[in-house]
């Protein structure tokens, strides 16, 4: 279990781990090229956009400020710089609805676009290989990257934290395997070049000696431009390697899985097996920073769904409304129903569409009737086992159904309740139509929630007992010295 | 613009419990034809007398339990069992057979334990397990296929009239048209010391019509295996475990056992395999779990056969392994993901 995978030439096992196949639903926003969305004019960045600390503010309200100026550093160990993606006047610093609290406040730099266009000067291109690869993980750190598949996980961090000693496998995730989301893919296809620059940067600062990048079978566009622009660049430690369309095969572990044969253990890094996974998204946002001088202040936004009149892909600078998009793609249809941010298995339904586009955002769902396939009346699970058919991370559902509903905890740790990866597969195959996933996420912070608890529980009473026999020690000596003292006086036998 | 909001993931398939068990009627329907080819209209006339039973049944319990009639009436599940039922009954058996054994079995082997999903022991084999320990000399009226053609056979109201009354038309007696099954017949054969080959001359002349009706049986189960309504292992595993007991007794002493080809095509052997312990409200969980719960069921029906006091086994042996299933579950839990082994 624990090799490197690195040499490993092992078959792809996907089909061992469950999943489905889906109706991919990405012609409609593949079908147009790729746009730059319209200029809003106001900006909104909420702070914690990013797994980790939340960003601290550098600029006040009034001050003016230049696209790509940082307006806010990290504000703790695991954080990421912020850039403002216009030029403009800090119009405020204030709690702001947030895609990622599913609508809720979050304190945000608001800033308005005074439509100039002016920018800092761009820092001179930095040669990354004559870098050593800490400063290059550090300096990719300036430039606010996080992760862009969906998790905005502070690149610098994860790079740093997978310095390997010969250097690890790593993979680029080029799988989108979730319907409706192809903003992937439209990169690949049109910017590959900028895909491979950052696979090399990413290569140097990991000081690794294989790259793989992983498409789905689904994505030739993406595969021929990424072919052409490997074979005009010559890296030979940079390949492609195709899986089948199987959702969830781009999840994380997933994907490692169907590219190397191996699994990740449950309570360990893929780099604790050698694999270094990075979004390719990413990567074209690190060649932007490194060869450009341009840090992380858009990113490419598939706005899809029947919802919408044309679905495509948009280049969005990080706090433009939602709405913007929304009117770059031809309006609602009178049929728009339900505002998904991300795709049709995994996306938060949004109560509003005010909110800003952050490094997390890469799907607008508009979705109708048409996308949407709603449960029907929910009946007693029959414990048919499709579920278990389902799960990518080989759970069995139905049993983890019933020991949620005979509230027995340890039966839900037992049964791997935490290993769930929350992808839907087992919700979407289920007859009796039990909203799983809902109830698995519940019943998760209910048992982290008791675990802590149980773990307090623990400290305390080693606290207590610690503290006790410590308390009894001290008295002890204390006795000792006086018996001592008394000794020394005289030999009197205390009465 | 405010938007309902929702949890994901925000499409299912189109799928429900009431098309899982249609499925599963409709796998039967060629049996229950091929029936009636052979046997007459007997086994039709039980399956609506076992519906209306058991949709009477689960209303009223659905009714005290206060639950919504719709939905659950609807499911097909309790139809499911009382086909199921009516199968394993002789097609000219007294109508308050199957009313009695369906209305046991939706009333107390599925409600009383919480109805839908939550019963532990498979309902149309507590059903049937009931009659026969309470009725054993009903459920031997078994007919030949030969009453169809040779004797012309029962008419649709003379077989009514048989089922409703208790008493055949006065051409015919019960002595002279009834006959043991073929697993009954080999038993007694045996018993009275007839060799191998005589017993089973004796037992075969309606083993082709039960052929054609396990063929049909088979077809369905496949179907269902291609639906994925039901999967490969507990068939696979309890048909096997007949199929390797059966050998074993037969490379012994072939003189006294049958081989594996009759205990596969005779009896509940592939109705129980396809569609009687596939039932997963009361099977194992896990693909291996299934693997042992279907090797049980294999292993049990093969010795209450032999040697034990009932012609067939499949009933007990399901009931037997349902006992057997939350053990089985708590050590057949398979590995997760990123876990050893």
């Amino acid at each position: 279990m624990n090799r490197s995978p690195t040499g490993a030439a092992a078959p792809a096992a996907i089909l061992a781990y469950g999943g489905l196949r889906l109706s991919a639903h990405k012609q409609a926003s593949t079908a147009r090229p790729l746009r730059v969305a319209s200029a809003a004019q106001h900006y909104v960045l909420p702070l914690d956009q990013h797994a980790g600390a939340p960003s601290t503010p550098r600029v006040r309200p009034g001050d003016r400020v230049l696209a790509a100026q940082p307006i806010a550093a990290p504000g703790g160990a695991l954080s990421a710089w912020l850039h403002s993606p216009v030029s403009g006047t800090v119009s405020a610093i204030e709690p702001r609805p947030a895609p990622h609290h599913h609508g809720a406040p979050t304190l945000s730099i608001v800033i308005a676009n005074d439509g100039r266009e002016q920018r800092v000067e761009p820092r001179a291109s930095v040669s990354f290989e004559q870098l050593a690869a800490r400063e290059l993980c550090q300096h990719i750190g300036h430039g606010g990257i996080v992760g862009l598949g969906g998790a905005a996980f502070p690149t610098d961090a994860k790079l740093l934290g997978s310095q390997l000693e010969g250097g690890p496998h790593l993979l680029l995730n080029g799988t989108q395997c979730e319907p409706y989301i192809s903003c992937d893919d439209m990169l690949m296809r049109e910017r590959a070049q900028d895909v491979i620059l950052g696979a090399r940067i990413l290569l140097h600062a990991l000081d690794a000696r294989h790259c793989t990048i992983a498409l789905e079978e689904d994505t030739p566009q993406a595969e021929q431009a990424l072919r052409a622009a490997l074979s005009r660049c010559h890296d030979e430690r940079v390949r492609l390697k195709v899986v089948p369309s199987i959702y969830p095969a781009g999840g994380e572990r997933q994907l490692i899985s169907a590219v190397f044969g191996v699994e990740v253990p449950f309570d360990a890094l893929p780099a604790g097996i050698g694999v270094v996974c990075h979004n390719v998204g990413t990567a074209a946002a690190i060649a932007h920073w490194i060869r450009d001088g341009q840090p992380l202040i858009s990113r490419i936004v598939t706005v899809a769904g029947d919802g919408v009149h044309q679905p495509c892909n948009l280049e969005a600078r990080l706090g433009t409304p939602i709405t913007t998009l929304i009117d770059d793609c031809g309006g609602y249809t009178p049929r728009m129903t339900r505002l998904i941010l991300g795709g049709s298995m995994m996306g938060s339904a949004m109560p509003l569409d005010t909110l800003p586009v952050t490094k997390s955002t890469h799907c607008v769902l508009a979705a109708t009737a048409l996308d949407l396939r709603s449960r029907t009346q929910e009946m007693p699970c029959i414990r048919c086992g499709r579920c278990s058919q389902a799960c990518p991370a080989l759970l069995l559902p139905q049993q983890l159904h019933w020991s949620i509903q005979a509230g027995d905890q340890n039966a839900l740790a037992r049964y791997g309740l935490m290993d769930c990866i929350e992808c839907g597969c087992c919700d979407y195959v289920c007859p009796s139509q039990i909203p799983l996933v809902e109830r698995f996420r519940d019943a998760k912070t209910l048992l982290s929630r008791t675990q802590a608890e149980d773990q307090a529980a623990v400290a305390a009473r080693t606290r207590f007992e610690t503290r006790q026999a410590r308390l009894a020690q001290l008295e002890a000596q204390r006795r000792a010295k006086l018996a001592e003292k008394r000794q020394r006086l005289g030999g009197r036998p205390q009465p | 613009m405010p938007f309902a909001t929702e949890a994901a993931p925000h499409v299912v398939a189109p799928n429900s419990v009431g098309r899982v068990m249609r499925t599963v009627l409709y796998a039967l329907a060629p049996v229950v034809i091929l029936h009636w080819v052979f046997f007459g209209p007997g086994l039709a006339i039980q399956i609506l007398l076992g519906t209306a039973t058991a949709l009477l049944a689960e209303t009223l319990a659905l009714r005290l339990r206060r639950k919504p009639l719709a939905p659950f009436l609807g499911d097909g599940s309790a139809i499911l069992t009382a086909v199921l039922l009516a199968l394993c009954l002789p097609p000219l058996a007294p109508w308050w057979l199957i009313v009695t054994g369906t209305a046991f079995a939706v009333l107390l082997a599925k409600h009383l334990y919480g109805g839908l999903g939550a019963n532990p022991f498979n309902p149309a084999m507590v059903g049937y397990a009931v009659l026969l320990v309470s009725f054993p000399v009903q459920l031997l009226h078994w007919l030949p296929p030969q009453l169809a053609s040779e004797h012309a056979g029962l008419s649709l109201a003379e077989t009514l009239s048989t089922i409703f009354t208790g008493s055949l038309p006065p051409r015919l007696s019960w002595d002279a048209i009834t006959s043991p099954t073929a697993l009954e017949a080999l038993r007694t054969n045996l018993k009275m010391g007839m060799t191998m080959g005589e017993a089973h001359q004796f037992a075969s002349q309606e083993r082709s019509a039960w052929l054609w009706i396990d063929l049909a049986i088979a077809a369905g189960g496949v179907w269902l295996l291609a639906a994925r309504i039901i999967r490969w292992h507990i068939p696979v595993a309890m048909l096997g475990a007949i199929a390797a007991c059966a050998s074993i007794m037969y490379a012994i002493d072939p003189g006294s056992y049958a081989g594996p080809i009759f205990h596969l095509t005779s009896g509940a052997s592939l109705l129980g395999a396809f569609f009687i312990a596939t039932d997963p409200v009361s099977a194992a969980t896990s693909d291996r779990g299934r693997l042992v719960y279907g090797a049980g069921i294999g292993v049990l029906t093969y010795v209450i056969r032999t040697w034990g006091g009932y012609p067939d086994g499949v009933a007990f042996a399901v009931l037997m392994m349902n006992l057997s299933v939350p053990l089985i579950d708590r050590y057949t839990i398979p590995r997760i993901y990123g876990h050893a082994r």
